[in-house]
């Protein structure tokens, strides 16, 4: 039986009471947003905070709606929010995509897009499907809030900018009428991890020339999720297969898997190739839907 | 610490470490064994419960987050006039075999009927998909699901 070691458990009834509980139980405590990560470390002891703070009842920070140009997301938001949002899917179909495909749908009711990416997880769907679409997340503290580009956001595996005392509060992106996006993943079973997964977002201008590229990679050790050659690559190309394929090899040179029970080397980094391409061309399909 | 939690309708209240996960409550407190514990990994799906109405793996859920809200397990399925119609449906298409599976499939199924009366063979697979059974193969799983709607269409 895998039982966590002792800790303290508060209930925040408030982002502002969150962040006071998280200042006044220092360093050593922890949000508990799903619990779908938090609670397995704590039974394998990966994990032994002292004090969880359980955010559970902030019911505010579970939002999915257009504010102004852009979807904001609610860190609160279960998967399954996000997968039945229609304005999310409607927008960014990456993230019905991804959502569809990340763990199962009783995991899905219970675990959070704020806890997915706070936990960082080398191989986190959202991590990559939110640094293809440029997401910026809104950090907030005792002393206000603050807004982290999500290229900017992870500072290594399991490691985050947000600071000890700061809740993740809200991801936003901005809507793009003459965009597409995509995500794929090759999983070796329903609900599993990703052996390697690629997200792409592309906007198209007159003639299907590609004015902007975002791919976000996972699993295959891409720096901050993304694959930056393969972006700058794309900009101001037209939008061919011949153009996909060739970003496709570059996001393979350039990302760093490394071989575990899901693969070795060269499989990952062929499938970081070969989806890079076939989620540009899912979003190339979608912007051209859009555009006519 | 202190916490109330109702459960199939029925007020609790416990003095619980804040480690105790919610399925062992149920289990060894309660006595509600009804709900079973496998992986304890949130793989297998035996420990489905409804909390507040959403099938959740309650080996990954601590019990004092539970607290104030409700929990419905297989032994809150029956009605006061027989059975529910997902165990019925259960024991017409033989949806079981060692049963060890079978409560956290019926929480899930009701949950599937209670929002899609009338699911597609892919709907209930894809409802199931984080729930393993060993014995069935899943197909009677689905047939009896099926089956269960259309008691319920029919009732
Ligand atoms: C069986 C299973 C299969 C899975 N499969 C996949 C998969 O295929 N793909 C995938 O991407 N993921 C998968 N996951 C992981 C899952 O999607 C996420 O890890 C999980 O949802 C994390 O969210 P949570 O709300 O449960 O976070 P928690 O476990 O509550 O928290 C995770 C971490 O984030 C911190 N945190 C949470 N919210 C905040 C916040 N608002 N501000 C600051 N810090 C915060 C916590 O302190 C903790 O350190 C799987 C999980 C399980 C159990
Ligand atoms: S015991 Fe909870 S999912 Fe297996
Ligand atoms: S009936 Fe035996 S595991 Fe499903």
């Amino acid at each position: 039986m895998q039982v966590p070691a002792q800790f303290e458990y508060e209930r925040a009834s408030s982002v502002e009471h969150a962040i006071a509980l998280l200042a006044r139980h220092g360093p050593e405590a922890r949000v508990l947003a799903g619990g779908h990560s938090l609670i397995p470390m704590m039974k394998l002891r990966l994990a032994e905070p002292e004090t969880l703070i359980d955010i559970n009842d902030l019911s505010e920070l579970a939002e999915i709606e257009v504010q102004g140009d852009e979807l904001c997301i609610g860190a609160m938001a279960r998967h399954a929010d996000l997968l039945a949002s229609e304005v999310a899917g409607s927008h960014y179909p990456i993230l019905h995509d991804a959502e569809h495909v990340i763990a199962d749908p009783v995991v899905r009711n219970r675990g959070t897009v704020g806890g997915s990416v706070c936990q960082a997880d080398p191989s986190e769907d959202l991590s990559a499907a939110f640094a293809a679409i440029q997401a910026t997340a809104v950090i907030q503290g005792a002393d206000g809030t603050r807004t982290v580009s999500m290229r900017e956001f992870f500072t290594g595996p399991y490691d985050t900018v947000v600071g000890p005392a700061e809740l993740l509060v809200q991801l936003r992106v901005p809507i793009h009428p003459d965009g597409g996006s995509a995500y794929v993943k090759v999983e070796r079973r329903v609900g599993d991890w990703p052996v390697a997964a690629v997200g792409a977002a592309l906007r198209l201008g007159r003639r299907n020339k590609i004015t902007d590229a975002g791919i976000g990679m996972t699993a295959v050790g891409a720096a901050h999720f993304v694959a930056a050659e393969a972006e700058a690559y794309l900009r101001g190309k037209p939008a061919t297969e011949e153009h996909f394929a060739k970003a496709g090899e570059i996001a393979a040179a350039h990302c760093n898997p490394s071989a575990d029970q899901r693969g070795p080397v060269d499989y990952k980094r062929h499938l970081a190739g070969e989806l890079t391409r076939r989620a540009l061309r899912g979003a190339a399909e979608r912007a051209m839907a859009r555009a006519v | 610490m202190e916490i109330s939690i109702t459960v199939n309708g029925e007020d609790y209240r416990r003095d619980v470490e804040p480690r105790l996960l919610l399925v062992h409550l149920l289990r060894d407190k309660l006595r509600l064994t009804g709900t079973h514990w496998g992986c304890d990994t949130s793989n297998c799906g035996v420990c489905v419960v409804l909390l507040d109405g959403v099938p959740v793996k309650s080996c990954t859920v601590l019990a004092v987050m539970a607290s104030g809200r409700q929990v419905r397990t297989v032994e809150g399925l029956e009605r006061s006039d027989g059975l529910d119609p997902v165990q019925q449906g259960f024991i017409d298409r033989h949806g079981l075999q060692c049963g060890f599976c079978t409560s956290g499939m019926m929480m899930t199924a009701r949950w599937l009927l209670d929002h899609n009366p009338d699911p597609s063979e892919r709907e209930i697979r894809e409802a199931i998909s984080g729930q393993v059974c060993r014995c069935t193969g899943y197909e009677n799983i689905v047939r009896s699901v099926r089956r269960a709607a259309e008691l319920e269409a029919g009732s």
